[in-house]
């Protein structure tokens, strides 16, 4: 239930976006889903991709500062309340979330991205309250 | 061990009536002895007779390379050529060498200043040296020559080069000590590596001096030859090597202040900087008769340190040398040397990053920014985590220079990387 994301450092300077996707598209690395948290001169992408290793490898190849990390992803359908019970469920298990970002799938479901200090944690308290979590296999076909 | 006790022990108070004693001779000397000296000396209006004691330092002339180059070749001897008995010179790269005459005297001095350096590194009459220093004009081989004799070694004097005949004799004679520049003992820890015959050598220390070198290729060459690395610091202009040097504690070079004074001056005001603090190193030879030098500026950065030193020995310490004079720059009115944002920058990884130093001038004030490359070590994919890397180098530069930087993280490889030595700073001022 883990899925590794890969987090990029850019500077707030134009191109350097399109520069990151040109290299992924050219290896034939898809991208699922991406967020950026930006401050005033510089910005950390997060992106989700179907070969995070191969991704590593190429971006740092470029001479970008790039890391792995572990994280979660919540699916949740179009039934009020969902996102709010998971939230409760984690805080309730003493599990802290660093960021989180939504994306929208085909199939009328939102997925959610969560960081959270403790990720094995994290994904104990959600599956045992029956909340459905997305594999890494399944996060690359859609 | 230590060489000689009563000296590098000496209590400061008996130290300090030494250099008095020590320094009216060589202003007398050189004042008699020198037209150079004497008419600079008149210039500011000083005799010999105003110097009493070293507090009175700040009276005389200081003496730069220049002048040294000005009076090519024996302009600045303050002895006879017939009581002169050895010549060094300096290989300069630029204009004419610095050349420097040892009367008997003086070459005593200087193998006892080695045999100290030596004794420091835990060597004695047991030990065989290898000097890999060139020998000839530069002071290198032959001071560490005559230093390791009078410390009652065997001595190698093979000279530089030839890495196989190096390693082949390592190997054959049992060398126990190396001296040689550091660069090539990390060239010599290669080689031997490659050639796999580190466990057929007793090598246990060396003694690198001559070019500055970092802590990082202390560890270096220490991890790959298996070895203890010590520091020597030493001018031709003062007398070559052993000037100062490490003691096992490596914590500073303990300088031989019986001989060589030292003093840190702010390079801008050339005003005795506050004890303890960064600045130009400043020496006067108080013992050398063929070519004593009053207040030579090195214009090399560091500090010194008055502390006793774990290894007993009372004598001052200068930190490692931390960039030259002529890079400091003044920000706000404060004295800032990249060197100080280099050892900020090493506190939060393994190796320093890149960095850029930015000076403007905005609304009459100077703006002073620092770029610095974010590497995979310090990244996190958390930008508050991010954030707070930044306000942390920011927070230490301020504690270090005295004055706020701004930070900013930039991409690797975004900085200009220039061959050979690297520029590390933009001053866009424009004010002259
Ligand atoms: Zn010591």
């Amino acid at each position: 239930m883990i899925i590794q994301q890969l987090s990029i450092f850019l500077e707030n300077k134009t191109g350097r976006l399109t520069e990151v996707t040109q290299v992924l598209g050219q290896a034939g690395i898809n991208l699922s889903a991406f967020s950026m948290a930006e401050s005033s001169d510089f910005g950390i992408m997060r992106v989700i991709l179907s070969d995070p290793e191969k991704a590593q490898h190429l971006l740092t190849e470029k001479g970008f500062t790039v890391t792995l990390s572990d994280v979660v992803c919540l699916r949740v359908p179009n039934t009020p309340g969902t996102l709010s019970q998971a939230l409760l469920v984690l805080s309730e298990a003493g599990v802290s979330i660093e960021y989180m970002y939504a994306f929208a799938r085909k199939d009328d479901a939102a997925l959610v991205v969560i960081r959270a200090n403790d990720t094995q944690r994290c994904i104990d308290a959600l599956q045992s309250s029956n909340l459905n979590l997305v594999k890494a296999s399944e996060m690359y076909d859609f | 061990m230590i060489w000689n006790e009563s000296s590098e022990c000496m209590r400061p108070d008996e130290m300090r009536d030494l250099q008095n004693k020590r320094l009216r001779t060589t202003v007398e000397r050189v004042y008699h002895n020198s037209t150079f000296y004497r008419s600079r000396m008149q210039e500011m209006g000083v005799s010999p007779m105003d110097i009493e004691t070293i507090d009175d330092l700040v009276k005389l002339p200081f003496t730069v390379k220049t002048d040294l180059r000005d009076q090519y070749p024996f302009g600045l001897f303050s002895a006879p050529m017939s009581e002169i008995v050895r010549l060094h010179a300096s290989s300069g790269t630029t204009g004419k060498p610095i050349v420097a005459g040892y009367t008997r005297k003086d070459l005593g001095t200087w193998s006892e200043v080695m045999a100290r350096t030596f004794a420091a590194g835990g060597c004695s009459r047991n030990d065989i040296f290898q000097i890999a220093y060139g020998y000839g004009l530069f002071t290198g081989g032959l001071g560490a020559h005559y230093g390791a004799e009078m410390l009652g070694a065997s001595v190698i004097p093979i000279s530089a080069g030839n890495t196989e005949k190096q390693i082949q004799l390592m190997t054959d004679f049992g060398s126990t000590a190396l001296c040689c520049t550091p660069s090539y003992a990390l060239y010599l820890a290669e080689a031997i590596q490659e050639m796999g015959v580190r466990d057929k050598l007793k090598l246990r220390c060396g003694f690198f001096g001559a070019e500055p070198w970092t802590e990082e290729m202390r560890r270096e060459i220490e991890n790959k030859l298996k070895i203890k690395a010590f520091d020597i610091f030493g001018l031709t202009e003062i007398i070559g090597p052993g000037v100062a040097y490490d003691c096992e504690a490596q914590s500073g070079m303990h300088i031989n202040e019986d001989h060589f004074l030292p003093e840190i001056i702010n390079p801008q005001t050339l005003q005795p900087v506050a004890p303890g603090e960064i600045g130009e190193l400043v020496f006067t030879t108080i013992t050398k008769e063929g070519m004593p030098v009053i207040r030579y500026r090195t214009k090399d950065l560091t500090s010194l340190t008055y502390e006793t030193c774990s290894c007993g020995r009372t004598s001052v310490r200068m930190h490692k040398i931390m960039g030259r004079s002529d890079d400091m720059l003044i920000i706000r009115g404060v004295n800032v040397f990249p060197s100080q944002i280099e050892s900020v920058l090493l506190e939060f990884g393994e190796a320093a990053p890149h960095y850029h130093i930015f000076v403007d001038r905005a609304n009459n004030t100077d703006t002073f920014e620092v770029h610095v490359e974010v590497r995979p070590e310090n990244f996190s994919d958390d930008l508050s985590s991010m954030l707070n890397l930044r306000k942390r180098i920011e927070a230490r530069i301020q504690s270090v220079v005295g004055i706020h930087a701004q930070v900013k993280l930039v991409e690797p490889r975004s900085i200009e990387r220039s061959t050979g030595k690297a520029k590390r700073v933009t001053d866009n001022r424009k004010l002259y």
